[in-house]
């Protein structure tokens, strides 16, 4: 049973430390909203000087006078701003909206449940994440700047402090700290996400009719505990290497900045190690509630069921089993036997099997459908062929023999971008149109959502397939600029993926301008807009706070009852009585 | 919308394929033994992956274009055969590709990672630093000189910390900041690196490794053509990341030692 709570009374109460599951769902997509402006950001400043280095960027010298004089970036300002916007991308954008975002407001309502099982870690949990982002951005205004060890923080470059650089000191602290306070937010989060589904299911709710979106959470929770549980002592013995003077990833030996370091007996290997033992299951945990969110939404819009919901179930619990042996595929070239490059690169290639699996059901599911183009559909089916395009250049990267290539080369950036940030970044925009009218009561305009969602199509193709270019051609990732001999003729590439990451972002525009709009100003919307069989779908929009106030459905019907006669729909809601005759 | 969107996702498909056939970019020419068999597995999976890639969006487009809802009330269609087929297919297709790709690929990788070093093979000792690389030759004596890192002095050229003054053997060893070798010889370095991780990569001979500070890690290569190419770092190791960067240059016998002659001691 939930921790009981009334409702709240009092702004801070309601709307700052509310216990309520849906105000902190929101709470963590604002944070995730303002994370992503910061590390879109970012990424226009890289991205401009890596296609236009002689030209200075108005103000940025104003801003960053010891990075960037004169409005040129230095190159170690531009390894600074790399890692602050993998860091927040793949922490505070990619986990934090989809899983705890989308999952806090949605997993409650979809399981029947009042709240979270505790409200009070539910909420303790958003404000450490929080702290964690504020830690983190501190390293912009410490003296050296932020870290510019990228968001691997691969040691011992991490580990050794200020001698190994600027931004090695204080920032890399800052970093290890920040990271290690999101591990203990997102471990509780992940409890409270397992403990409801659990425990807090209603009346009916047979795990055979548990929406796939919150079987897609409740995975990806699982998945979360342990690979946070590996990566917050992982955090806290880099920070004792960098302040305490241990030596868990420094060797003996080291020189570094002519001083010999007073360190021994550490191993470098260990840190990736255990980096990538949380490190590749993340990637699922960004992208498993994507799976989730498309298999629930795109039968809406299908008009007809999920084919194969059991194979798909089925499938992600693989793809979360799997996603733990796999980790060693960073490695190949780290300097770990190579033997178990091989034993690595058979499970990463496997993974493709139930993924293949996924992605056959949802175009089997559109064949035969009546498509409904709206626009989280079409964020769905977008999310579907990015996901593709991703997924297959991950074939290359798979296989060891490869990689001895195309390691560190551009079509390493390309492909996780594409599987992870855009497929990732397709699901959050499909979940969000979708869950909008619930959230806010209103309607977001589907004229520019349409429109955001062709031109973020077109863009974000014309930026990340053009990296597998590159990289095929051997362009090596994490240069400030290619203005010497070295890889001069990808300038015109280089240039060619900045316009299209500028247009893409300035198409973001229209989705900001249309959610603040509609926030306020979009009609109204139904209880059930979309017609859809979810058991939010069943309250009114926005919920009440105790979500059924006080009288929790019973289920009847799982959530895949569409495209079925009936005298005057289409679908069956799960909580729809069942008519006698039936019984 | 349908329609366009159907339209714009098979434009995508055709264009970015189309570039990849046309290789307007594509792999520098390889210059190395073990370079043809990573490049036939390479295109080995471009065209499996390419016939995948082309068949998924375009079945998607087409779909799309298909099954939009006209408002014409037509019932929906199940998929013939249910979600059996799908898993069959994956399993099949994937699977197979995946067997032959890893049993081939396993040989090619064995044949660079694993293969026992070439007694012949030149030794070259490779020391990677912020921001450099040093590489070092045994010398008339065929064996280097022992390194102690306390002596490590960048400002007297000392990078390796040798003792030439107590250590007869480190006396003869040659130090060079390019790597040069001689064509068509079997080449096995030992890398280990002075302070953070730091990476070998030369595209032209399709292999890269890591150094990792505290091991010490060999890497086989043989080059095939006599050409200079620059050696880059492709491990992130700080500020001056994009600027570490050595030349290889691949000799005749005669000349490489006439070099080795040249640059003793």
């Amino acid at each position: 049973m939930t921790d009981q709570h009334g409702p709240p009374s009092g702004f801070l109460r309601t709307h700052v430390f509310s216990l309520d599951h849906k105000v902190i769902g929101k709470q963590y997509l604002d944070l995730a909203l303002i994370a992503v402006v910061i590390g879109m950001v970012l990424s226009w400043l890289m991205r401009f000087h890596l296609g236009f280095p002689t030209t200075p960027v108005p103000g940025l010298g104003t801003v960053a006078p010891n990075g960037a004089a004169g409005g040129i970036m230095t190159p170690e300002l531009y390894l600074s701003l790399m890692t602050m916007h993998g860091t927040i991308m793949v922490f505070f954008v990619l986990t934090t909206a989809p899983f705890a975002g989308f999952g806090n407001f949605v997993l409650p309502l979809q399981v029947g449940a009042p709240d979270m099982a505790f409200p009070r870690f539910n909420m303790m949990s958003f404000w450490v994440t929080c702290l964690a982002l504020l830690v983190l951005l501190a390293a912009f205004f410490v003296p050296e700047g932020p870290p510019i060890s990228g968001w691997t923080a691969y040691a011992p470059l991490s580990a050794l402090g200020k001698d190994a650089g600027p931004g090695l000191g204080t920032g890399q602290t800052l970093w290890a700290v920040s990271i290690a306070i999101f591990c203990i937010g997102q471990l509780l989060g992940s409890l409270n996400f397992i403990a409801t589904t659990l425990d807090l299911r209603t009346r009916g709710m047979t795990f055979s009719r548990l929406p796939f979106s919150t079987w897609a959470w409740f995975i990806t929770s699982v998945m979360a505990l342990i690979a946070f549980s590996v990566l917050l002592p992982a955090c806290i013995m880099l920070i004792l290497d960098r302040v305490a003077g241990t030596s868990f990833f420094i060797p003996g030996g080291l020189v570094v900045s002519d001083r010999l370091q007073p360190h021994e007996g550490g191993s470098p290997l260990l840190w990736q190690h255990l980096f990538w033992f949380f490190g590749h299951p993340e990637v699922y945990i960004a992208i498993v509630p994507g799976f989730g969110i498309i298999s629930q939404i795109l039968p809406v819009f299908a008009r007809k069921p999920l084919l194969g919901p059991k194979v798909l179930i089925a499938c992600l619990v693989a793809i979360g089993f799997l996603s733990y042996t796999v980790w060693g595929h960073h490695m190949f070239l780290s300097g770990m036997n190579p033997v178990s490059a091989t034993l690595f690169s058979v499970p990463t290639l496997v993974i493709t099997i139930p993924a293949t699996i996924i992605v056959l059901l949802w175009i089997g599911t559109v064949y035969g459908a009546r498509l409904r183009l709206t626009t989280p559909a079409l964020f769905c089916l977008g999310f579907i062929s990015v996901f593709v395009s991703g997924g297959i250049s991950g074939f290359f990267l798979a296989q060891p023999s490869i990689d001895t290539y195309l390691h560190g080369t551009y079509f390493v950036v390309g492909h996780f971008h594409f599987v992870m940030g855009v497929a990732a970044m397709f699901g959050i925009f499909a979940a969000t149109y979708f869950w909008f009218p619930k959230m806010f009561g209103r309607m977001m305009n589907e004229k520019l959502g349409k429109l955001h969602f062709i031109l973020t199509l077109v863009g974000v193709y014309c930026i990340f397939m053009p990296m597998h270019y590159l990289g095929l051609a051997g362009n090596i990732r994490r240069y400030s600029a290619f203005t010497d001999d070295y890889m001069k003729g990808s300038l015109p590439l280089h240039r060619f993926i900045t316009i299209a990451a500028l247009f893409t972002g300035a198409v973001q525009l229209i989705f900001f301008f249309n959610l603040v709009w509609s926030r306020w100003r979009g009609p109204k919307s139904p209880v059930n807009p979309w017609e859809a069989t979810t058991l939010e779908w069943s309250v009114p929009s926005p919920p009440p706070f105790d979500n059924f106030a006080g009288h929790p459905p019973e289920v009847t019907h799982g959530p895949n009852e569409y495209g079925v006669k009936g005298p005057a729909a289409d679908y069956v809601m799960q909580a729809a009585p069942v008519p006698p005759a039936a019984t | 919308m349908g329609k366009l969107f159907a339209v714009v996702l098979t434009v995508i498909t055709l264009i970015s394929t189309g570039v990849f056939i046309a290789r307007v970019w594509w792999l520098p020419p390889d210059i190395s033994v073990l370079g043809l068999g990573i490049d036939h597995q390479l295109m080995e999976t471009m065209l499996a992956s390419g016939v995948l890639f082309v068949v998924s969006q375009l079945v998607l487009a087409l779909f799309i274009w298909r099954y939009r809802d006209r408002g014409d009330g037509r019932p929906v269609k199940t998929f013939p055969g249910g979600s059996t087929p799908m898993v069959v297919i994956a399993t099949v297709l994937v699977g197979a590709e995946i067997l032959v790709l890893s049993l081939v690929g396993t040989r090619i990788w064995s044949g660079i990672f694993l293969s026992k070093p070439d007694p012949a093979a030149l030794k070259v000792d490779v020391l990677a630093e912020q921001f450099a690389y040093y590489f070092r030759y045994p010398g008339p004596d065929g064996v280097f000189g022992t390194v102690h890192p306390e002596l490590i002095d960048d400002a007297s050229s000392n990078f390796f910390g040798l003792d030439p003054a107590n250590d007869s053997t480190a006396r003869d060893d040659v130090v060079s900041a390019s790597l040069v070798i001689p064509v068509n010889t079997p080449i096995l370095l030992t890398m280990h690196s002075k302070d953070v991780g730091h990476a070998f990569f030369v595209p032209e001979l399709r292999i890269q490794q890591d150094f990792v500070p505290g091991l010490v890690i060999p890497l086989q290569f043989t080059a095939t053509q006599m050409v200079k190419k620059e050696i880059v770092c492709t491990q992130l190791c700080g500020l001056g990341h994009f600027n570490m960067r050595a030349y290889l240059e691949v000799q005749s016998h005669d000349q490489f030692e006439q070099w080795l002659a040249d640059n003793a001691p």
